[in-house]
């Protein structure tokens, strides 16, 4: 998408952890001092960065199942998918997403639009 | 380059091949659809309440033009095939379009047989199949009186029925002396025949007819013995042919039906068929259940994910005329050597006939009651022994340790009524969502309202309106159920596999099964995780990603994401020092509220995920172990005071409790797994609804087995007595192996006594000492590795990355 790649050039990229330190199928949670942010590893080492907040109810997301590119939230099974936080399936809603990138083994994560 | 995917017949089966292709999310066809009718693919099953004005076609359409649309399907409406290509591999339709596909998909369902009696080609004189038919009737309704009916079968009754309503007089012809032959019994059809006398339809009975008399229009209708009837609207529901003219045309190989074989190709494999023109393993079906069955396995083939096999599908039926319960599966006449169970009640108006051979239903006829006929359908269509149940199964599921879910009367509630008590999700809702939407399976439905997708008490209810809904299109259980949507194969297939195979990672698991997805999902990988750990526990390293958080974080996830802690308090035995401990504890880390559980120990609240490994370590110094009260796994062994100390105490039930506790404490099972122990009959401990319970008794002790409080709550069943403390805990084991080796992951024991049969279970764990012996061997060699403290191990450091957030400031 246009926004984003503008977002890649003037983005404000604020490094997170390494990417072998997030377990594959697994999240780690980064606290900051607005929200939590959940940073999620697939099978396949794509990383995504989303709001730790189910559109539901809240429920924290990093704590749900990654399966393909989605993760099922813990608390009561939506899906949500992790490229564009939205809700699979029936059900709606959406959480907020941030644009990440990984250099040399570094995940970086761009929270400007916190 | 895409490939072309052509269906022709944009019916029910063959769009919902459709849709289950699109499941797969291949983007492999551009796909047209031919179909002769003027409308969009419509539910035909809904035919009848639209003639009974219950319905409107708006109601009724499953699949918009938008839908076509949004899909990119080309869809062409009111021009009918004439011929199929093979060496152009092209369609060619009525006016003239010339379609060219690489696969084809026929579906083009079948026609009304048309008695072929002088006059029955004049104006009146219909088949009941599609819209047009609905209408013509309707049409007549309005303008004449009279109508005959030919055919007293489902599809007749339901015609008779609905042309009643509005307003004509009706008079249903028969062949032969009883309704609904096919499908009931003398007893049951003349029940029906009466109801239907009653509001008002005239039946000829043992009637053949010989000839429609009339100028252009149809006036009556005239039969062998020379008797007549006056007539000014004539419909014939005596069977129906698959529409095989195109295919035969084509030169693919017909006789009844289109022949396929057990992926649905034709003998030319470009050609695919499915739903009522087909012919498969010689059987052709009329009701939806099974053609959606096919419609599954031929959008497989075409996704190329074809591990599937259609093999045939067993059926029941329903009448879809309101305020007339009838059901009806399989054999109802019994033969030589089967028995009968009959239960009548003229005054309620209801009969229940069930055909048994060897402890094994073999057909069911219900009327007035149909509530249990899906349950009577599965546990026919399973082949499931009811030896263990004879006693009350006519009296239905409910008696089988129903807690009151009485799902008999959901019918009658208001549309206000709460149906899903953990989503508030009322009848209304239901109801209009499987209208509105088109949803056929309790997993649409729970998808799209949440209703039964958490706790499940409510399936029942749920079935009930699917059931009532949309009538026979509700295929409530197929012969054969996925685990879920990764995969076609059932859980019994991937507990065989992985012993057969000796299929020890997930990968290979998923490899050799041709999962769909790569990595599965949130329903199987918790499932495959178990079932390797129960079969391998030596080799197999457990994968912590596949596991529910709970397990993943060993404590219990709150509504706010924080966690509880539960230390584990043997046989609920306790001292000073423990609870001084837990309220040291309780005060370091704030505990905002604590709490004794219902399984004898104490839960602390409200704990912040990154203060758990610190919290076990001081409860781990202490002594405590992880209580498991967020597992799978098994829980608590709850005891009572016992022969120390109360005055009827038989046995020492605490010493006991502790005893079971130890050896079980630790293992990972398909479900939780609950025990007790109670020092005498008075069963203070509740354990005669446990997993596993012990009674102790003057001379030994009572073993109980498969009850549960919770949800359903259901009894135990006695397995036997033992006179030592040795004994018990080698039956506890050897049960509990075999629990763990043969259940369906997420099935407790209830269920799966139920499923299984007492019967079966004892004759390993009880009658046979050698088996015995073996499963009790097994269950300690897994213990062996499933006994290391979690808790501990954690607050020792591992998997630290699960506690310890990673933080930025700003
Ligand atoms: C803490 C406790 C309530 C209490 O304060 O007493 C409890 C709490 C929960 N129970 Fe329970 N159950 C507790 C005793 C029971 C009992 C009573 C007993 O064991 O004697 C029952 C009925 C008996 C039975 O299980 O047969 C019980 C029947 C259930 C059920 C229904 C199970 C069923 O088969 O129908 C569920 C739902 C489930 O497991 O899917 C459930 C689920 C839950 C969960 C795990 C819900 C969840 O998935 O998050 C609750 C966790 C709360 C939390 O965050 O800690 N809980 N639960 C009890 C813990 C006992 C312990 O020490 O480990
Ligand atoms: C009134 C009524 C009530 C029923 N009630 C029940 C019930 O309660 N439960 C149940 O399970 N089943 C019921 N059925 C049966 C059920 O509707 C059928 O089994 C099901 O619709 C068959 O699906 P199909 O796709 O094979 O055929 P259809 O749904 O008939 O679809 C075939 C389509 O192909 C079209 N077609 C045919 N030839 C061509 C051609 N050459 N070119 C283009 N298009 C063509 C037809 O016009 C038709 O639209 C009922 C049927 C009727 C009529
Ligand atoms: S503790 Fe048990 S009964 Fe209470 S709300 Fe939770 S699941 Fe329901
Ligand atoms: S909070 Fe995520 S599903 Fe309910």
């Amino acid at each position: 998408m246009t926004t984003n790649a503008l977002k890649v050039e003037t983005g404000n990229w604020i490094e997170v952890v390494a990417l072998e330190d997030i377990p594959q199928l697994g999240s780690r949670v980064i606290r900051t001092d607005t929200m939590n942010i959940a940073v999620f590893r697939t099978a396949g080492d794509e990383v995504f960065a989303m709001k730790d907040e189910c559109p539901h109810k809240k429920g924290p997301l990093s704590q749900g199942i990654v399966h393909g590119t989605s993760v099922t939230c813990p608390l009561h099974n939506w899906k949500i998918d992790l490229a564009s936080g939205e809700a699979l399936g029936p059900d709606e809603g959406c959480t907020n997403v941030f644009p990440v990138k990984i250099e040399n083994g570094i995940v970086h994560v761009d929270f400007q639009n916190r | 380059m895409k490939e072309k995917l052509v269906l022709v017949g944009n019916g029910m089966a063959g769009v919902r091949a459709l849709e289950e292709l699109f499941k797969h999310e291949t983007d492999q066809y551009d796909i047209t659809v031919i179909g002769a009718e003027p409308h969009p693919n419509y539910n035909r099953i809904m035919l009848s309440p639209v003639l009974a004005s219950e319905k409107t076609i708006d109601d009724i359409i499953l699949n918009s033009r938008e839908w076509y649309a949004e899909n990119n399907i080309e869809l062409i409406t009111g021009d009918g095939a004439t011929e199929i290509s093979r060496v152009k591999k092209a369609v060619i339709t009525e006016s003239g379009k010339e379609i060219t596909y690489d696969r084809l998909l026929l579906a083009t369902g079948s026609n009304p047989f048309i008695i072929p009696v002088p006059g029955a080609d004049k104006e009146g004189v219909i088949g009941f199949r599609d819209i047009h038919d609905v209408e013509t009737m309707l049409a007549a309704a309005r303008e004449y009186k009279n109508a005959v009916v030919i055919g007293g079968g489902l599809l007749g009754l339901e015609a008779a029925n609905g042309l009643m309503k509005q307003g004509m007089n009706v008079t249903v012809v028969h062949l032969l002396d009883s309704l609904m032959e096919r499908q009931l019994d003398k007893p049951a059809s003349a029940m029906l025949k009466a109801s239907l006398e009653q509001k008002g339809l005239k039946f000829l009975m043992e009637a053949q007819t010989a000839e429609i008399t009339g100028d252009k229009r149809v006036t009556g209708v005239k039969f062998a013995d020379g008797s007549e009837v006056e007539a000014d609207l004539v419909v014939m529901a005596v069977g129906i042919r698959p529409n095989i003219e195109l295919a035969q045309k084509a030169g693919i190989y017909c006789e009844r039906g289109i022949v396929v074989n057990d992926t649905m190709q034709t003998y030319d494999p470009r050609i695919y068929a499915v739903g009522e023109c087909v012919q498969h393993r010689n059987e052709c079906y009329g009701l939806v259940a099974p053609l959606f069955e096919q419609a599954k396995v031929a959008a497989n083939h075409l996704a190329q994910v074809g591990s599937t096999r259609y093999e045939g599908s067993v059926t029941s039926t329903k009448l879809k005329v309101t305020g007339i319960d009838l059901f009806s599966a399989g054999e109802f006449n019994e033969e030589e050597g089967d028995e009968a169970m009959v239960l009548q009640d003229p005054a309620s108006g209801t009969y229940k006939k069930l055909v048994i051979r060897d402890n094994k239903i073999k057909g069911a006829v219900l009327y007035g009651d149909t509530m249990d006929g899906t349950w009577y359908f599965q546990l026919m269509r399973e082949g499931t022994s009811i030896a263990d149940f004879r006693r009350t199964i006519m009296f239905g599921q409910h008696d089988l340790g129903d807690a009151g879910h009485g799902d008999a009367q959901v019918l009658a509630l208001p549309d206000s009524a709460e149906i899903c008590g953990c989503n508030g999700v009322c009848k209304g809702d239901i109801v209009n969502a499987i209208s509105k939407k088109g949803l056929f399976t309790l997993e649409d439905v729970r998808a799209h309202t949440k209703a039964s997708s958490s706790c499940g008490s409510c399936t029942g209810l749920v079935e009930a309106l699917l059931a009532s809904t949309v009538g026979e299109g509700y295929d409530e259980k197929p012969s054969k159920k996925p685990m879920c949507g990764c995969t076609e194969h059932s859980h019994d297939d991937v507990i065989k596999a992985i012993k057969q195979h000796e299929l020890k990672t997930m990968p290979a698991l998923r490899e050799f099964m041709v999962w769909k997805t790569p990595d599965g999902c949130a329903a199987c990988r918790p499932a495959l995780n178990y079932y390797l750990l129960a079969n391998w526990p030596e080799e197999y390293e457990d994968d912590a990603q596949s596991r529910f958080i709970n397990e993943r974080a060993h404590g219990n996830i709150q509504k706010d994401g924080s966690y509880s802690v539960v230390p584990r308090m043997f046989g609920g035995l306790c001292t000073a020092n423990d609870l001084r401990t837990i309220a040291d504890v309780s005060d370091k880390y704030n505990v905002p509220e604590m709490k004794v559980t219902g399984g004898q120990r104490i839960d602390l609240f409200g704990i912040k995920k990154e203060d758990l490994p610190a919290m076990w370590k001081d409860l781990s110094d202490a002594g405590f172990v992880s209580g498991h009260a967020y597992g799978k796994a098994m829980r608590t062994v709850k005891t009572c005071a016992g022969k120390t100390w109360c005055r009827f105490g038989t046995q020492n039930s605490t010493g006991l409790g502790v005893k079971l506790e130890e050896l079980t404490w630790g293992s990972w099972m398909p479900h939780k797994f609950k025990l007790a122990v109670s020092g005498c009959p008075r069963n203070c401990a509740e354990a005669t609804i446990k997993d596993f319970g012990v009674v102790c008794v003057d001379s030994g002790y009572e073993l109980h087995v498969g009850g549960n409080g919770g949800i359903k709550v259901r009894v135990t069943d006695l397995l036997c007595k033992v006179e030592t403390e040795e004994e018990v805990l080698e039956y506890c084991g050897a049960f509990t192996q075999k629990y763990r080796e043969e259940a369906h992951y997420l099935e407790r024991t209830a269920p799966w006594v139920e499923r299984v049969g007492l019967t079966s279970i004892k004759a390993c764990v009880v009658d046979n000492e050698e088996q015995r012996k073996a499963l009790y061997q097994r269950f300690r060699l897994g213990q062996k590795y499933a006994q290391i403290d979690p808790w501990k191990a954690r607050a020792e450091g591992e998997a630290s990355h699960e506690f310890t957030p990673l933080k930025i400031a700003g």
